[in-house]
Order: structure tokens, then sequence, then C-alpha cells
């Protein structure tokens, strides 16, 4: 059993504070991504877990034991460099075997672990090769190898992929899922990639300059963004954000994203569920670009729009609609839109719209 | 030759005609003058002194004596036990120089104030002419009124009037004065090695000494062998620091040499002896950067 929980964390680079009032805790055996941009200081709350990076203030329990005043090597914490951090002079087997050497196991045991995690990574061939003679897959599954080997309390994984190629990582971000399964131990992940985060993570923690921005479930943070930085940093392509204006005509309400356009059908409850917010602060609207429905006929509803620039993905093809003056992206099916300046229809679908406090940023988490 | 054949066509070298090749020779061409002048030339004629009775003092031609000079040589004790002395004097002060000098690497390898300075300070013995540290150390093993006794307490020693306390001193002149050299090297080795196989070893549950002598030592071993290597040739023909401190005392074969080549003048028999020491030297480095190689292969 290993959780680690972090209060009140501050942390200091000189003037700059790179960890804001970090609040978190990890229960046993889950798998916690922490995302953001560069420079958002999720390496550096990893690596304080860690024990390589001091903190300034709070507290970091690890099984409710403070460990903030001891050393790495006190924690029993694993950690997966980006660079790998192999030792260049010594063989796989040598590396995988140093955290069990390090600690005079006997030399039965360390080589029975040692094959046994080979197994496991699938690196058996490979234990009297170098690192240098390594591809960059097989050079990740060695740092995997020694960071599980003596089943630490907790493995820390810095951004373990960031260094590979496209396909290659999506072959290690399925091989770490399933060791993950099959291991179980509680994990913490750093990457900048939401696709990575959205794939691997039981729950995603988002940061941005220093602060928690949102903590949920992949499903929770892209559906139910807290906020603007969260919306638009989950999702690819990114969500729609514009600044929105409600209007009530008769019965029906509209919400426009340019005041020269009739602007898009709402339900009525969107007003009640708005409570009064529209009325005088600016509004943003939110709409991925799933939630942009596109028709080649004009029906009930949709409003006339032009293709401006198609981008074909394949699978689909992702599509900047001109609403007046505003770029909309929509995601439609393959050559739907068959070239760009075509004349098509859009609607927003309310179902899946988001509206945001565009002052504060905050979700102002209206459901329809 | 990729970085030459790109030589610009419009510059004023490529408008006089000159080719790569003329620009690339016209380079190397004072430094193949010098080294055959000065290398080469004396090199093979004293290869061909080495094999006669020729003596620079006398006005007469030289004789070929063919092996006689190395054929005596290598029989005589004497030169054997000069060998022994120079072997001897190379093991205490290069050994020294090895373990000082990384010792003051590792103590350097840190943040502290005034490190650059320090650091200069350190490095000034290697800096100053060895006549002048042999000069001044002997008067600091001055057994009368040397600083050195009266720092230990030890009344009137005698550090250099006899051959094995000369020996000693002398070495340990050879170690102040080069141990900074390895510390250099080291200090460059020790500041190579990345400091994330440190974070990888604390993480990896390594103690201090584990990490030491499991990530720090082999991978600075091919500096501390390239520092090893020259200090070995240095100090296999030392001739200034025994000749200013203890001229008949510390016995070893540069002295033997100069003494046979210019006090003597034996010339054509000190050429042998100092190609023997060249093959000597060039054997002990031969091994040195065998083992080097196998070091760096890893």
């Amino acid at each position: 059993m290993t959780d680690i929980v972090l209060r009140d964390v501050q942390k200091w680079f000189g003037p700059i504070q790179v960890i804001k009032d970090m609040n978190l805790s990890i229960d046993h055996n889950e798998f916690i991504v922490l995302l953001g941009p560069s420079g958002c200081g999720k390496t550096t709350t990893l690596r304080a877990v860690a024990g390589l990076e001091t903190i300034d203030e709070g507290d970091i329990l690890i099984d409710g034991k403070p460990v903030q005043h001891m050393k790495a090597s006190d924690r029993d914490i694993a950690m997966v460099f980006q660079s790998f951090s192999l030792y260049p002079h010594m063989t796989v087997y040598e590396n995988i075997a140093f955290p069990l050497r390090a600690r005079r196991m006997s030399r039965q045991a360390v080589d029975e672990s040692v094959r046994e995690i080979a197994r496991v990574l699938r690196i058996a061939d490979l234990l009297d090769r170098r690192p240098s003679a390594l591809s960059g897959g097989d050079m990740q599954r060695v740092a995997i190898g020694r960071a599980l080997v003596r089943r630490p309390k907790a493995m820390l994984m810095d951004e373990p992929i960031g260094a590979l190629d496209a396909k290659l990582r999506e072959e290690m971000r399925a091989e770490i899922k399933r060791l993950h399964l099959k291991q179980g131990s509680t994990t913490i992940y750093v990457t900048h990639d939401q696709v990575e985060a959205m794939s691997l993570a039981d729950r995603i923690v988002i940061m941005h300059e220093g602060v928690l921005q949102q903590v949920g479930s992949p499903d929770e943070v892209y559906a139910r963004p807290q906020n603007l930085f969260v919306a638009q940093f989950v999702g690819s392509p990114v969500m729609n954000v514009a600044p929105a204006q409600v209007r009530q005509e008769g019965g029906a309400v509209r919400v426009s994203v340019d005041p020269a356009t009739p602007g898009f059908d709402f339900p009525r409850e969107l007003l009640s569920r708005l409570n009064g917010h529209g009325a005088g602060e600016a509004l943003a609207l939110g709409i991925r670009p799933e939630g942009v429905l596109v028709s080649r006929e004009p029906r009930d509803g949709y409003l006339p729009v032009e293709a401006h620039i198609i981008e074909p993905l394949g699978s689909h093809d992702i599509v900047d609609l001109k609403v007046g003056e505003r770029l909309l992206r929509a995601r439609t099916a393959a050559g739907f839109v068959p070239r760009p300046g075509e004349r098509v229809h859009a609607r927003i679908d309310p179902a899946q719209a988001h509206f945001f406090d565009a002052q504060s940023g905050r979700s102002l988490g209206v459901r329809l | 030759m990729a970085v030459l054949a790109t030589l610009d066509p419009n510059s004023r070298a490529a408008s006089r005609g000159w080719s790569d090749l003329t620009i690339r020779n016209a380079f190397i061409l004072p430094t193949i003058i010098f080294l055959i002048v000065f290398n080469i030339f004396p090199l093979v004629y004293s290869l061909g002194f080495s094999f006669t009775n020729y003596r620079a003092s006398v006005n007469r031609p030289a004789e070929f004596v063919g092996l006689q000079n190395y054929r005596e040589l290598l029989s005589n004790p004497d030169i054997w036990n000069n060998f022994t002395i120079t072997a001897q004097y190379v093991i205490l002060s290069v050994g020294g120089q090895m373990i000082v000098g990384f010792g003051l690497a590792l103590l350097l390898n840190r943040k502290f104030p005034f490190k650059g300075l320090v650091t200069t300070l350190l490095l000034l013995p290697m800096m100053l002419s060895p006549a002048v540290v042999g000069l001044f150390w002997k008067l600091l093993y001055d057994p009368s009124w040397g600083p050195i006794n009266y720092a230990l307490g030890i009344g009137k020693f005698e550090w250099l009037s006899n051959p094995t306390n000369a020996l000693i001193a002398t070495a340990l002149t050879d170690i102040w004065m080069w141990s900074p050299f390895v510390m250099l090297l080291a200090l460059a080795g020790l500041s190579a090695v990345p400091k994330h196989l440190y974070e990888a070893a604390a993480i990896d549950r390594a103690g201090t000494f584990y990490t030491f002598f499991r990530i720090t030592l082999p991978l600075i071993t091919p500096l501390l062998l390239i520092a090893l290597i020259f200090r070995t040739m240095e100090a296999f023909k030392t001739f200034d620091l025994p000749f200013v401190m203890s001229t008949a005392n510390v016995q070893t074969i540069a002295i033997r040499l100069y003494q046979m080549a210019f006090q003597s003048w034996d010339t054509g028999r000190a050429s042998a002896l100092a190609y023997i020491v060249l093959i000597v030297v060039l054997a002990i480095t031969n091994i040195y950067v065998k083992y080097l190689n196998k070091v760096k292969e890893r």
C-alpha cells in the first residue's frame, strides 16, 4: 500500500514561484499523470516527490509519513528519467542489477530478479549489451526495468517516452499501461502530451504556471473543464473559444460569436442556467470541433457559413468555418466539405457547449 | 575535407588560383620543416652515433663499433641500478601525484566561494620553472635552517645528502609541482560526468561510496589514464629537479645520461643509452595506451 499526499507545497527558484499551494492526494496503485505545458512546474513537482528537489514549504507524505526532509535514497521511490539516465559503462544486466547490488542483495537473488524483470519487459536477449548499442525503445525498457526491479513503493516517470519517435511512443504507451496493470504500483507520470495523459491516466492533474488547474479522470477533464486553460489544453484539435453574446428573441435564445450574425439557437434553459451571468460581464463560449455540426443543405437552426481551410486527416477532416468574422473549427466526415470556399450550414450542439467567464476564465458549469 | 571543399570561389585565395590542397599544404609546411630540423634529423643522427665510439670533445672521426655500446650498457649493473632508481622515482612521484591530484579534484568538484581563484592558485606550482622549484625546495629542505625541518620539529634531518632520502625528497617536490596537472584533468573528467547519473544513483538508493566506485571512478578512468601516461613519460625522463636539488644523490637514468654525454663526453655511448630510454618509455606508454583504448571501448 502506497499513497502519496502533497500538502500546501510551495517551491521557489529564486524570485520565481514554480509550485504554488499544491494540494494533491494519490491513492494506492493509482496512475496519476501530471499534465501541462513546459515550465508549468510538473517536473519540479515530480522531482520534489522523488527527493531530487527540496520544497520551501508544505509537506510531502508517503504512506502518511512526511518525507520532505529525507534524501532521495531513503524514500524508496523509483524513477524513470526522460533521458533514461542509464549508466553508460555498464551492460543492460548491470544497469538493472544496480539498485539491487547497491543494497547488497545476494548474487543469486539479484540474478533471479534481473532475469524475471527482463522477461517481463522482453529484453532478456539484450542483457549483455551496453546502453549505447540499444534503440530508444529498448533503452526505455531498460530504464523501466531498473526502476521496477526492486519493487519500489512508488514509480515516478518524467516524460519517459518524450524522446522516442511517434510510432514507438504509441507502442511504449501501451506497454507502460500493460505493465502498470500487471505490476500495479502507485505511479506519477509527467508529460506535456495530452494524448498520452488521456490514454494512461486514472486521474489527470493539469498544471499551469505552478498552479494546479484541475484534477479528474480523463473523461472529466475533457467533458467538464473547470477553466479556459484546461479546456484549451486538453483535446486535439483545440476547443473553439469565442466571446459570445446571449440574446433573447421572442421565444428563442440565440448565442452569437459575431454580433453581425444572427446567432445559434439554444434551448431556453440556458438563461436560467447562466443565472444572470453574461448580462453584465463578458462571456466566452467553448465548443469542441465535434460539437460544431455541419450540413450541406440548409436546415432548421443551421446558419449559413463558409468553409475556409480544410485539413484532411484521413479518418476525418477538420474544417475551419467562417461565421461572420470568427473562425469555428468543425470536425466532419472525411471529404464532407469538398473544397474551401464552399457554402455550408452549421449549428452548435448545445449539449457540448461550455460557457466561461471571459475575465477569470472559470467555467460557469452550464450543462444543457 | 568536406569543409575544405566548400571554399568560397570568390575568396582571395581562390582568385589567386590556389586550390584547397595548396592552402592546406601551406598551413602544414612550417610544422613539417620544424619537425624535420629539430626532431627527426637529430633522432636519425643520434641513432647513427649510437653505433660509433664518437666523442664530441675530441677532433677525431667516429669509428663504427656495431652493437658494442648497447651490449656494454645493458650488461653494466650500474646502468640497471639507474633504471631501478628511476623506476622507484616514477612510482613514488606519479603515484603521489595521482592520489593528491585526484583528491584535490574531488574537493574542488563542488560550488564554493572563490572557486576560480582557489583553482588558479592550486595550479601555480605547475606553471613555475622546474629549476626555480628545485632551488626553492633545496632551501626548504636545508638541514640547519630550512623551514621544513623547523615545522616538522625533526632537528637537523638530512633530506638531500643520502640517496634514499634524496629520492623521497625529490619525489615529494615533483608531487608538489605536478599534482595540479592531474587535478586539472581529473576535474575536467569529474565535471563531465552527467549530473543525471548521480540522480539516478540516488534514486537507486546507492550510497556515497557505492556511487563513487561504481559511477564516478569508472567514468573518469580514461582521463586519469591520460594523466598517468603524461606523468609517467615525464617522470621517467626527469632531469631538472634531481639535477638542481641533489646532483649526485638521485641517479636517475636522465642524470646518468647527462653525465655520460656532457661530462665524460662519451657521445656514442650516450646516444645508445638515449635510445634505450626511448624504447623503454615507448614500451610503457604503449601498455597504457592499449589499456586506455580498452577502457574507452566500453
